[in-house]
């Protein structure tokens, strides 16, 4: 491969849905020995563009050429695979009944014959260890048991692993969302050492740090095109995100509200099993956040909320924000208004018979109140980008009558701009008397919260209200002192 | 999109077209001779096939793993023990109706509890439950035939302007389907489960509940049906389930609804319901032998289902 010329050129690259434009004549160009990043709001149209260049999405016009070969024709994901084009998906694409190494075997058709486990094996292994040292995964894990968080660094890992075929243009698209501060950190240095050695990466987030941290150049989507493209150091956060479009972000913080934990009742106890944990409070009307690495118990805490489970009292009906969609959240034949009407059924009830048009009326009404991308509310729900899908989550959730509301790790692939709106409606429902509970990775949001518990190994481990949060102390608290 | 290529996207339009063409070529190849007796016993055989297959429908549409195979012998326990109630007294008539429902009720709920206590997969715990429930049909009897009595026997083969008595109240029944299915909180959570068990309890649907409902009213449907055909075929014979067991599935199939769960139609139910009877009659008329009937039977179902599936469904 010749150095002076680019590895991937997108030229003039269209692509419609039904009615939707999603791609308008994107042309780009990515260098060896670059990493890109990728930003734009939900739907804005950059996983459809990834999904062009790794062939899961055939362009209606435009040209894809990669490393000199134009390959616009014989577009499948074999073929992009065959010249070093790799994805990590947003929605994982790992296959759940089958081990870690098994799926390792599945990108890698070139491991074969007798041994061909042992082989896989240690490919996956080997990588695992490079990208995420102390990664607690074994080869022979099967996938559906991992939580989503060892699942995306599994399917991370598959993607930089090198057989025949090399990796030569790794795609990401929101590898971070589902990983915590420390495995995002390990992999973006090995973005780094991957990038150095010649290697080019795509990088997709809405954590606009991370982003400028790790591209060498940046390219902003809006509307299905590319709106700017500049060297990374030429941009800051606030540049981006005008860029973007997005309003300008919400300084209103957190601190200026008063502290009702003194005299609001409490409206859930929990305790974690693990010994030792200190137990949970939320008050009524409180934003009560968990924190903590990911996988620590705050799922479970949150579940058994939810479930009423003995263990937690809770005052209150509970509705869920599910943050692993795919498994938690989402009816994958419904149309997006049954996705978001299903948590308020009761309400629609004529005698026995649900009312359609107020069910239809009502989620229509939450489409335009959380900003979803969508013509139309009876379209599928799968035809939404995952952002957008998880605004649908939201609604279900917020538009319910439930008394308190529990979020699971809610906003994995939610662009900065619908964050702040969710922010600022979490805190308005909040102030009218909701509870909310709230799993979270990401600091930001714990900043949004009146009071935090940090998990450590199934327990909680510390209790800081408001005034004493900040970030070094969850840090702190999310590591064993002997660690 | 106009509404003629609309209705083309619909699951269950290949069952009822397939329906229409068997019955055509039949008459075609009597040249019309009695086409309508034909279709008339095809909407009294169709009608028994619906009311087990609406139960069917319900529990396959729960998601992968759910199926109730313990509806002929359910139909045989109700069928038997109902007409031995009655032994041919017409006083006895509701008497036997409702100690049909209730065994088939009970049935469910011994199914439910097996599925729920001891963890049993249902395709499990329905086939062996089904071998109890069988036994105790064939120890009730001892073999014995017990004819119906009279006024029920004359009422499920009683027509109303030319069509089945039967036919018309099944109808009735589907339509009340159609409603649970589409237009209540229950029939939503069906399907919710079908798609994703675990995001439809964390969306508040009643999982446990649901499922318990199913399983009973499968059951409570087998019942009726044992019942009624018992009525209509002169007495309960220990063999009369036997070919509900793979037909109930075959209808919901053919019918449309996904065998993965999460996506079900009750039109395509009487479409299917028809088309498997006609399908069989034709075959009869032609004179094929019974070695080539039944691969035919095989390739067309075959043929509907590809052609159902190329329609609109996804997965």
């Amino acid at each position: 491969m010749t150095k002076d010329a680019p590895v991937v050129v997108l030229n003039g690259v269209e692509k419609s849905f039904g009615a939707v434009q999603a791609l308008r004549g994107v042309s780009l160009e990515l260098w060896a020995g670059e990493c890109l990043g990728l930003v734009g709001h939900n739907g804005a149209g950059k996983s459809t563009l990834m999904n062009v260049l790794s062939g899961n999405l055939v362009p209606d016009t435009g040209r894809i050429e990669v490393a000199g070969s134009d390959i616009t024709d014989r577009l499948t994901p074999q073929n992009a695979t065959r010249h070093g084009v790799r994805c990590v998906y947003q929605e994982l694409s790992l296959c759940p009944n089958l081990s870690v190494a098994e799926n390792a075997r599945i990108t890698h058709p070139s491991i074969s014959g007798p041994g061909w486990r042992r082989r896989a094996r240690a490919l996956i292994g080997g990588m695992l260890d490079t990208v995420f040292p102390g990664h607690g995964i074994s080869a022979d894990d099967i996938v559906g048991d991992l939580s989503i968080a060892k699942r995306q660094m599994v399917e991370i890992a598959r993607s930089f692993a090198v057989t025949t075929t090399e990796a030569r243009v790794v795609i990401l698209d929101e590898p971070t969302s589902s990983l915590d501060a420390v495995a995002a950190t390990k992999l973006l240095s090995h973005v780094r050492r991957y990038v150095e050695a010649g290697g080019s990466c795509v990088l997709i987030s809405h954590l606009l740090g991370e982003i400028l941290e790790t591209s060498d150049r940046i390219a902003v989507m809006r509307d299905g095109g590319v709106v700017e493209l500049d060297d990374a150091e030429h941009f800051n956060r606030d540049s981006l995100v005008a860029a973007m479009g997005s309003v300008a972000e919400d300084a209103r913080d957190s601190a200026d509200r008063p502290v009702i934990r003194d005299s609001a009742p409490i409206v859930v106890e929990a305790r974690p099993k693990a010994p030792d944990s200190l137990a949970l409070a939320a008050h009524q009307g409180e934003v009560v956040g968990l924190a903590g690495l990911s996988g620590q118990g705050q799922t479970e805490l949150i579940v058994d909320v939810f479930d009423h489970a003995s263990g937690a009292q809770v005052e209150g009906s509970v509705a869920l924000v599910a943050g692993d969609r795919q498994t938690d959240g989402v009816f994958p034949l419904w149309s997006i208004a049954d996705n978001i009407s299903v948590g308020s059924l009761q309400r629609f009830l004529r005698g026995i018979l649900i009312d359609q048009t107020q069910a239809r009326d009502f989620a229509d009404e939450w489409r335009q109140r959380i900003g979803i991308r969508t013509p139309d509310v009876d379209d599928p729900i799968l035809s939404l980008s995952g952002g957008n899908q998880q605004k649908a989550l939201f609604a279900r959730a917020l538009g319910s009558s439930a008394e308190i509301i529990v979020m699971d790790d809610p906003m994995r692939g939610v662009d900065v701009g619908t964050k702040q709106e969710v922010y600022g409606m979490i805190r308005d429902e909040a102030a009218q008397g909701r509870t909310f509970l709230w799993y979270t990775t990401e600091m930001d949001e714990l900043r949004n919260c009146d009071h935090v518990y940090v998990f450590r190994e199934g327990g909680i481990v510390a209790d800081l209200p408001r005034a004493e949060m900040t970030e070094e102390r969850v840090l702190h608290a999310s590591f064993r002192a002997d660690a | 999109m106009t509404g003629v290529l609309h209705i083309f996207r619909q699951p269950w339009i290949w069952a009822w077209i397939g329906a229409v063409a068997v019955w055509l070529a039949t008459a075609t190849f009597t040249q019309g001779r009695g086409a309508t007796e034909v279709l008339s016993a095809a909407m009294t055989f169709g009608a028994f096939f619906v009311i087990v297959a609406l139960g069917q429908m319900f529990v396959i549409t729960l998601g992968p793993g759910n199926v109730d195979l313990s509806i002929p012998a359910c139909m045989t326990l109700a069928g038997t023990v109902a007409m031995k109630t009655m032994d041919g007294s017409a006083g006895m008539i509701p008497v036997g109706l409702l100690i049909a429902l209730a065994i088939g009720a009970g049935v469910g709920a011994i199914n439910y509890a097996l599925i729920r206590m001891l963890r049993i997969p249902p395709i499990i715990a329905t086939l062996s439950s089904s071998f109890i429930f069988q036994s105790a049909a064939i120890w009730w009897n001892r073999g014995l035939r017990v004819k119906p009595p009279e006024p029920l026997g004359d009422f499920t083969t009683a027509k109303i302007a030319g069509v089945p008595l039967i036919a018309l109240l099944v109808m009735i029944l589907a339509v009340a389907g159609h409603v649970l299915l589409t237009r209540t909180m229950y029939g939503r959570g069906v399907v919710a489960i079908g798609q994703n068990i675990r995001a439809a309890h964390l969306a508040g649907v009643k999982v446990e509940r649901i499922r318990a409902a199913t399983y009973i009213m499968c059951a409570t449907l087998a019942g009726l049906c044992g019942y009624l055909l018992s009525a209509f075929s002169g007495g309960a014979a220990l063999n009369m389930g036997e070919e509900y067991l793979l037909s109930s599935i075959a209808v919901v199939v053919i019918g449309g609804t996904s065998v993965a769960g999460g996506f079900a139609n009750v039109p395509g139910l009487w479409g299917a319901a028809l088309f498997l009877f006609l399908l069989v009659t034709m075959l009869n008329t032609f004179g094929a032998g019974a070695g080539v009937r039944l691969v035919l039977t095989g390739l067309i179902i075959i043929g509907v289902i590809v052609a159902a599936s190329g329609g609109k469904r996804r997965t």
